[in-house]
């Protein structure tokens, strides 16, 4: 018997060819990495074992806030099978994801932040070596007044967490006003006030954080490493080593799950980096479980208030958003996340007048930042709880008041985000059907009952991390006279299925298998730069370069071919590996032949593409936040079970639609639904990232309350719900053909609809997240007890806001700048942008 | 002479089945399966997410039952049975639960994949027809963060039914 022959034939017989002779495009395929992965054979970074090699261990800080008084590292020094131990000093250069945060260190100087900052590195011949000597480090500390919370840093000036941001403990402000909200309150039948507060929660990547570095026989440095982003993390190795970027290599090994923890340079991969270099030998590290939750990154803690005027209609005539973000120790993308918890509300719905104030504040705990989502869950969740609570006011159907409102495609909104196609109103009707939610809504016996609720999420950031005017993605492919191509490129495989999207692009337009395509990815030396898997960017950016350079072969080639058949090029067709005259489909060459001629003619054959987002025509300060290519769009609803005596919430199922434009390979597409309605019960349910202090006996420091996998619950195979999922699919152009994303934005909707449903079921409000037994059942205690059947924060705290930059939205004339902004020059538009 | 580090003195010394083959293997003693498998066999194949019993990516079977090799010592291994991801396969050709997998999406990241492959394969050994409770119940030790579980159980459903049809045709 022989293996089954690895060629993507599709599983369901014809639906490929069929749909306008798409072959491989929108066929559910096993993926081109699939037999690597059921193998055992995917290397991810702590797979890799090279002789002579080192392992590095992290002394971590005990103390949540404390100045480092001394290090000595004698003893450790001293101990039979340590190589090397490293401090601080060795490493003094500050970094940092974004150029406005360069905040952190390889292993903190003189400051520590947060219970797990690295302060010193153990090099050690074995891993147990290295554990044992961390305890032979002597460091002295002073101890610091400890800010637990936003509340707090606002209120505590001094001793600062970092010396830079806005004042005190303040990191980032954002003030924004879009038209005037008060003239828009003033128009209303019905002004909203609701407080939500949207608990933090971290990626939980199955896969520890690892890392391994070499220095090259030729001096050069390489590291392997679980990055989302290669490329930011060769620019941060570059600086702290002062090391020309040429002489660094960066792999990103394939990512055990990233959900965007993976995303920031980390200590710990410059410290292995700068030990391989001082050592000439391998050095690893590979993070415990416990440090995992340290590196965090995670969702950030936000406390909003959402003020929102509407006409009896539903018509909405201004929103008014309040945030307060817990950032934890650094700064991360943390300017970024500030921005996005209030870029995209105006994406969904129609809002003609927004008001955004945001205040990121700096508390001792691990660094929050970027997770699936970024910045977005949290205001998505109260904006979509009180759409539910405005159509109770109004009496109407929450689905029906959505419908009403739905922000059309290709439109400019208030905050000047150029939205593509928007099919959210066929995501709403299509789960409205399958859910049969007319017979269910406010219907179903007590103890049951569905929600709903939508959201919208970026396809691609517009913008890099660091400001700059090149291509977003590169692909170069190389074409081989055998009748392979070989696809160069930095985008990172972290499970999305990055590689298959580019095999299945290239090998579309080329009329070969998937499987005919060889992968060299995340590899900073061997491939173009892409930025990253990070905003749902890999699919649209660097498809479309893959796309354009398959283009550009396949030009080559048919110029070739079209000699030798003597037919004119445009006759001819690429499809199942040959290329023929479509009008004589028997006279053609097979797909090597055409390459042999091809190279014959032109010489080696090797073309590139390249993808750079369109100009956004928000021209603000604060408007490079936000913008994409394209939106993807969600809707779903969640039905609960709510036991009245114990407050457990379970869900049965959950209809959830997504706008995905076009699903390249329908497996994977359904695939990171599934798994954003998962992440996102968790994130609904049950999973927090929380703090407690430790004992005044003790040392009454701020620490995690369960750095464990038992203790931080999260949703396993007997809590996953039957998911129904509806693709709608309308082909956006800015796409490769027609592909939005969908690795986020279908987590986003299920958090508000979980809430909603937990209201139809026992007609209480639970405004936080996670909606947890006991927050249920002290809802129903108020409810019993005749007072606001709710559970949720009741206040927002005084916050010192800044002047709002005052952007006139595109109705009132405004040009995508702040007419108020005395620091920014005015940018001319790149175009008129009119009205809708 | 300094001493030499604990984990260099492999003085524990056992033999045993690894993926049906017979295997000597020295190690230092308080290693746990999870670690000689990997570093001192070479299986990579066997993750780890939490080496504290909590996440099941380590899951391999001992003596044909799944158990999570970060909670048992190499020691406790002499004489038996381990079956891993690298022992799936046979005859190069993939196992049907690896097919079924791979084909319908329920390897994302992959990471967790070995040990939810193992864990299925015990408990089709043991009821070849599971309902999806069965299952689920089954692979509730095995965390999942990519997937949603959904396409996972459908992969173990599809490969039941391979199997079943290939026993018919064998018989």
């Amino acid at each position: 018997m022989s293996e089954r022959k690895e060629q993507s034939k599709p599983l369901i017989a014809g639906s490929g060819a069929d749909r306008e002779g798409l072959r491989v495009i929108g066929v559910p395929r096993r993926r081109v990495d699939g037999r690597a992965k059921v193998t055992g054979q995917t290397r991810f970074a702590d797979d890799i074992f090279l002789p002579r090699m080192a392992h590095c261990k992290l002394l971590r800080s005990p103390h949540p806030h404390a100045r480092i008084q001394k290090v000595d590292v004698s003893r450790a020094l001293a101990h039979p099978g340590v190589y090397l131990v490293l401090t601080g000093k060795d490493m003094p250069i500050q970094y940092g994801i974004l150029p406005v945060s360069q905040d952190e260190q390889a292993l903190c100087f003189d400051h520590v932040r947060h219970v797990g900052d690295p302060v010193a590195a153990i090099v050690a011949r074995e891993e147990l070596t290295a554990f044992e000597a961390l305890d032979l480090i002597d460091v002295d500390y002073e101890i610091l007044p400890t800010i637990s919370s936003p509340e707090e840093a606002l209120a505590t000036s001094e001793p600062r967490i970092h010396g830079y941001g806005e004042e005190g403990n303040i990191h980032k402000q954002v003030a924004l006003e879009f038209g005037n909200v008060e003239q828009g309150f003033a128009e209303a039948d019905e002004v909203f006030e609701d407080t939500f507060f949207y608990q933090g929660n971290t990626h939980l990547p199955i896969e520890q954080h690892a890392s391994v570095a070499i220095k090259d026989p030729d001096g050069k440095l390489t590291i392997w490493s679980s990055t989302q982003t290669p490329h930011y993390l060769h620019r941060a190795l570059a600086k702290v080593l002062e090391m020309p970027p040429a002489h660094i290599r960066v792999i990103a090994t394939p990512n055990g799950g990233g959900f965007g923890g993976k995303s920031d340079p980390f200590n710990h991969e410059i410290v292995v980096a700068k030990a391989a270099l001082l050592l000439d030998r391998p050095v690893k590290i590979c993070l415990t479980r416990e440090e995992v939750f340290y590196c965090h990154r995670g969702r950030h803690p936000v406390l909003m208030k959402f003020k929102t005027g509407a006409k009896r209609d539903g018509t909405i005539t201004g929103v008014h958003l309040q945030t307060l973000i817990d950032g934890g120790a650094y700064g991360s993308y943390g300017v970024a996340s500030t921005y996005y918890a209030g870029a995209l509300q105006t994406t969904t719905y129609h809002i003609p007048r927004y008001r955004y104030e945001g205040c990121r504040t700096f508390t001792n705990k691990p660094p929050c930042g970027p997770k699936r989502g970024h910045g977005t869950p949290q205001p998505r969740f109260g904006q979509e709880v009180q759409l539910d609570k405005i159509a109770e006011r109004l009496q109407l159907d929450p689905a029906d008041l959505r419908l009403r409102i739905v922000e059309a495609p290709n439109t400019v909104t208030a905050n000047f985000l150029r939205l593509g196609t928007v099919n959210l109103a066929e995501c709403i009707r299509r789960v409205v059907e399958v859910s049969d939610w007319k017979n269910k809504f406010r219907k179903l016996p007590e103890g049951r009952g569905v929600g709903l609720a939508c959201s919208a999420y970026l396809t691609g950031a517009g913008l890099p991390i660091y400001w700059n005017k090149m291509p977003h993605s590169g692909v170069q492919l190389k074409f081989d006279r055998g009748g392979g191509v070989s696809i160069f490129c930095g985008a990172t495989e972290i499970g999305q299925g990055s590689d298959d999207v580019l095999a299945a692009i290239v090998a579309e337009v080329l009329g070969i298998d998937p499987f005919d395509v060889r992968l060299f990815t995340g590899d900073t030396d061997l491939g173009p730069v892409d930025l990253g898997s990070y905003s749902s960017r890999v699919t649209l950016m660097a498809g479309n370069a893959a796309l354009q350079a398959a283009e550009r072969g396949k030009a080559l080639l048919a110029e070739a071919v079209a000699l030798k058949l003597e037919v004119p090029k445009e006759r001819l067709h690429f499809a199942d590996k040959r290329v023929f005259d479509s009008a004589a489909p028997e006279k053609g060459v097979g797909f090597a032949e055409a390459i042999c001629l091809a190279e014959a003619r032109f010489g080696t054959l090797g073309t590139v593409g390249s993808y750079t987002p369109p100009k956004s025509p928000a021209l603000y300060k604060g408007g490079g936040v936000g913008p994409s290519p394209t939106y993807s769009y969600s809707a779903a609803v969640v039905e609960v079970e709510v036991n009245p005596v114990t407050g457990w919430v379970q869900v049965p199922k959950v209809w959830i639609a997504h706008d995905i434009g076009r699903a390249l390979n329908p497996t994977l597409v359904r695939g990171q639904v599934e798994g954003s309605v998962y992440m996102g019960l968790g994130e609904a349910l049950m999973e927090e990232q929380e703090f407690r202090r430790l004992p005044k006996g003790l040392s009454h420091a701020l620490v995690h309350k369960f750095p464990s996998m038992l203790e931080y619950k999260s949703p396993t195979s007997l809590d996953m719900p039957e998911v129904v999922t509806e693709l709608i699919e309308d082909p956006d152009p800015r796409g490769p053909f027609g592909a939005k994303e969908v690795g986020q934005g279908p987590l986003l909707p299920i958090m508000p609809a979980v809430a909603n449903a937990v209201y139809d079921a026992v007609r209480v409000r639970i405004d936080e997240v996670p909606i947890t037994p006991e927050k249920v059942m002290k809802a129903l205690a108020q409810k019993k007890a005749g007072r606001q059947p709710r559970f949720g924060p009741d206040h927002f705290p005084h916050v010192n806001w800044p002047e709002a930059l005052r952007v006139p939205p595109p109705w009132e004339g405004g040009d995508g700048n702040a007419v108020n902004d005395v620091h920014r020059e005015k940018a001319r538009p790149k175009e008129k942008v009119l009205a809708p | 002479m300094a001493t030499l580090p604990i984990e260099s003195q492999k003085t524990a010394q056992i033999r045993f089945t690894l993926n049906g083959e017979e295997v000597d293997v020295s190690f230092a003693p308080y290693k746990t399966l999870l670690e000689v498998l990997r570093e001192d066999l070479g299986h990579t194949g066997t993750k780890h997410g939490c080496e504290l019993g909590e996440c099941g990516a380590c899951a391999v079977l001992l003596d044909g039952k799944p158990v999570v090799s970060c909670l048992v010592l190499g020691l406790e291994c002499a004489g038996r049975q381990v079956l891993t991801i690298e022992g799936l396969s046979s005859d190069g050709r993939l196992h049907p639960l690896q097919d079924a997998f791979a084909d319908l999406g329920a390897a994302q990241c992959g990471y967790c994949t070995p040990a939810i492959l193992v864990t299925a394969k015990a408990l089709l050994d043991a009821n070849a027809h599971p309902s999806r409770d069965q299952i689920r119940e089954a692979l509730s030790g095995n965390l999942c963060r990519c997937t949603g579980y959904l396409q996972i159980f459908e992969a173990v459903e599809a490969a039941m039914v391979k199997i079943a049809e290939e026993g018919k045709e064998a018989r």
